[in-house]
């Protein structure tokens, strides 16, 4: 109370902070987590011996990598769908694009080390038949122009599909729907085998990165460093967006588009930007998703995959950044615990645990914990 | 439209297409010397075959404070619609001054232009903190990029302090907008409207819920800001209008009734007419 006293006097102190993450408790956690597991987990993992209760096996250190590349998911989603209130249904495709990207240059990487030794074509493709590479494969076998594709072709799709859909003023259940059709449309086209992709084994085998074998514990340790470090600057990224003027005008977008629109802002445009963003990140955790599992297929695209993130968010938190990141990491933490003995039931369990979280918990995990803390 | 439509469009021989005419430019500014901001000539608009405005004529003069009134579905609202560009009229011309074309003009442009608009159902940003409403409202660049680097500066803080004080919430400035009662929404809405530092005022139902003491308050502040812009006003409360009004305008059926002060307005006989009728 005594703050409002001192602001009463002068009534617009709110010189924006100069601090990223001030008043961010959740985001400072978060942060401070990753950093931890950045620095820690290499030690369990690589210099704790095997034998020691201490020690992290590789293969856990890929699963940790991989809930991080889900949590960048889910921070991507919530970007549009907390703070821009457009429900995606399709952020699976941007996911699986940048795995596909990604998973180019690893196939590429492969050399004539593939089954049928052939320096420059994938195994399947001379399995097929083709003689030569087609044109879209050029270049994949530069890592830097995988890495900007891996922004870019996602950041395309989505700019793409953005400003058809914002710009004849899609909202609402039918850009959710559209946006489903988007991801179920290219996984059809993923299947076939004239599309260049693999077909429906997609790219796998995969040897090495940057010239390190891929299944080496020292790899292994190095994609979860870099997972972790992915999903803290693009929470930054995402941090300094929200806490911007563009972040407010997104949010009174979600709020009230046509009044927005009545102040001089063209709505639409900022949808873009932000749905193009957030598509970026999408294809960035794909990327480092990819080699972590070894292989991208169409099923990425699967239209269950985007509905699976979406209960991520909701569960962890929709609207707060933190909270979409925790839902993302923690839901599939769960999944791996729970696919131990009741496989078949999964998906049954997420559905119930999204009408649950829907119904009585509808700002998550972080309103549960916020209003724990409110309370004592 | 369908693409028959549009095609016949195209091929209209009374008018040349968009692209020859010459680009209207916001910042040749406004033209005001032949007396009226706006200009609504013949102004017909029509939902399903049902006239909402039927050639409606009428100019707002530079500066001045006009009531509108009428029975509900007068078409008042449809008016400030077609003025803002969220409604495109079948035909007739709305000007901004002489020189915008306020029918080639799509609604961002309007209201970068100079025209404001409180809707009837008064909508503020919940969320947002009230200086935060009053930032966003804030006349200035309004795209995507320069909203990312854009931060409040000393001068911005004062105009929000200003309206704050004018619109009476100055305790008010850090809750959030969805938290005020419906008056004070009333008039964060009317202040968001100042920030924008807009020529027209178009003010749609402004003491709605009020209690009588707000609407005093609210009187007081909409004439204070005639002269500096020019406001116009949409109110069934007649008592409100007739403590503000200096000139009525009355619509019905989408076309103007009767025009002139309260007193003269309300012995009509089509007036007392249509008001009776109802
Ligand atoms: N989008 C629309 N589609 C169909 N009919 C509409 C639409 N907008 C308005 N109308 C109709 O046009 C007529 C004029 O509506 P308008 O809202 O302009 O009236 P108004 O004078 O503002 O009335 P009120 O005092 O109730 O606000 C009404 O009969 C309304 O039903
Ligand atoms: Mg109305």
């Amino acid at each position: 109370m005594a703050a409002n006293e001192i602001t009463a006097t002068r009534l617009i102190p709110q010189a924006p902070h100069r601090r990223l993450l001030h008043g961010d408790l959740g985001g400072r956690i978060l942060l401070g987590i990753l950093a931890a597991m950045i620095v820690v987990v290499p030690v369990l993992n690589l210099m704790v011996p095997a034998d020691s209760p201490f020690h992290v096996s590789t293969y856990a250190v890929t699963l940790m990598g991989r809930y991080l590349c889900f949590a960048l998911l889910a921070l991507a989603l919530d970007l549009v769908w907390g703070y821009c209130g457009i429900l995606s249904l399709g952020h699976g495709a941007f996911f699986a694009l940048g795995g596909y990207a990604m998973g180019m240059y690893l196939m590429r990487q492969i050399g004539d080390r593939g089954v049928y030794g052939d320096p420059v074509l994938p195994d399947f493709m001379v399995f097929l038949g083709w003689e030569k590479l087609p044109w879209f494969w050029y270049g994949f076998d530069h890592f830097w122009f995988a890495a900007l594709m891996v922004l870019a072709v996602p950041g395309l799709l989505g700019f793409v599909f953005g400003w058809l859909a914002f710009r004849s003023r899609v909202t609402g259940v039918y850009l959710s729907i559209i946006s489903q059709a988007m991801t179920y449309a290219l996984m059809l086209a993923f299947f076939r085998n004239e599309m260049g992709f693999g077909g429906n084994n997609g790219l796998t085998d995969f040897k090495d990165i940057l010239g390190f074998s891929i299944s080496a514990p020292g790899t292994r340790v190095a994609l979860f460093m870099a997972s972790g470090l992915a999903l803290g600057a693009s929470y930054l990224i995402c941090r300094t967006i929200v806490r911007s003027r563009l972040g407010r005008v997104v949010t009174a977008v979600r709020d009230a588009e046509p009044r927005t629109r009545s102040l001089g802002y063209r709505t639409d445009r900022y949808k873009l930007w932000v749905w193009t963003v957030s598509a970026m990140l999408s294809g960035l955790a794909g990327a480092l998703y990819v080699p972590q599992v070894g292989i991208i297929n169409p099923s990425e695209f699967s239209p269950l995959n985007s509905i699976e993130a979406v209960v991520w968010v909701a569960v962890g938190g929709r609207g707060t950044l933190y909270g979409a990141a925790l839902g993302g990491a923690l839901v599939n933490y769960a999944q791996t615990l729970l696919t131990a003995w009741l496989a078949e039931l999964w998906l049954f369990v997420l559905g119930a645990l999204f009408v649950a979280v829907t119904l009585f918990f509808p700002r998550g995990l972080v309103g549960l914990l916020r209003r724990r803390g409110d309370g004592s | 439209m369908s693409w028959l439509e549009t095609t016949r469009e195209v091929m209209r021989r009374d008018q040349v297409f968009d692209l020859v005419r010459p680009a209207q430019s916001v910042s040749a500014g406004l033209d005001t010397r032949h007396g009226p901001i706006l200009y609504l000539e013949d102004v017909t608009v029509s939902f399903d075959g049902f006239r909402a405005l039927d050639e409606l004529t009428l100019y707002i003069d530079d500066g001045e404070l006009r009531c509108i009134i009428g029975p509900n579905g007068a078409g008042k609202s449809t008016m400030m619609d077609v003025i803002t560009g969220r409604t495109r009229p079948d035909h007739g011309a709305a000007w901004f001054g002489q020189r915008l074309d306020l029918l080639r003009m799509d609604e961002t442009e309007i209201a970068r232009a100079g025209i404001g608009r409180k809707f009837q159902k008064p909508t503020v940003f919940p969320n947002h903190r009230v200086v935060e409403n009053l930032e966003l409202a804030m006349a200035g660049p309004r795209g995507v990029w320069s909203a990312l680097g854009a931060r409040l500066t000393g001068e911005g803080r004062d105009r929000i302090d200003s309206v704050l004080e004018e619109i009476g919430l100055g305790e008010a400035g850090h809750e959030l907008a969805g938290k005020l009662s419906h008056g004070q929404k009333q008039w964060l809405e009317i202040g968001m409207l100042l920030m924008q530092n807009p020529r027209v005022l178009l003010v749609d139902e402004p003491v709605a819920g009020m209690t009588h003491q707000e609407m005093d308050r609210t009187a007081e502040l909409l004439t204070r800001l005639a002269g500096r812009h020019s406001v116009v006003v949409v109110e069934h409360d007649m008592e409100f209008v007739r403590s503000i009004a200096r000139q009525v305008t009355v619509l019905h059926q989408g076309a103007v009734l009767a025009e002139g002060s309260m007193d003269e307005v309300q012995s009509d006989p089509r007036v007392v007419e249509v008001y009776l009728g109802e």
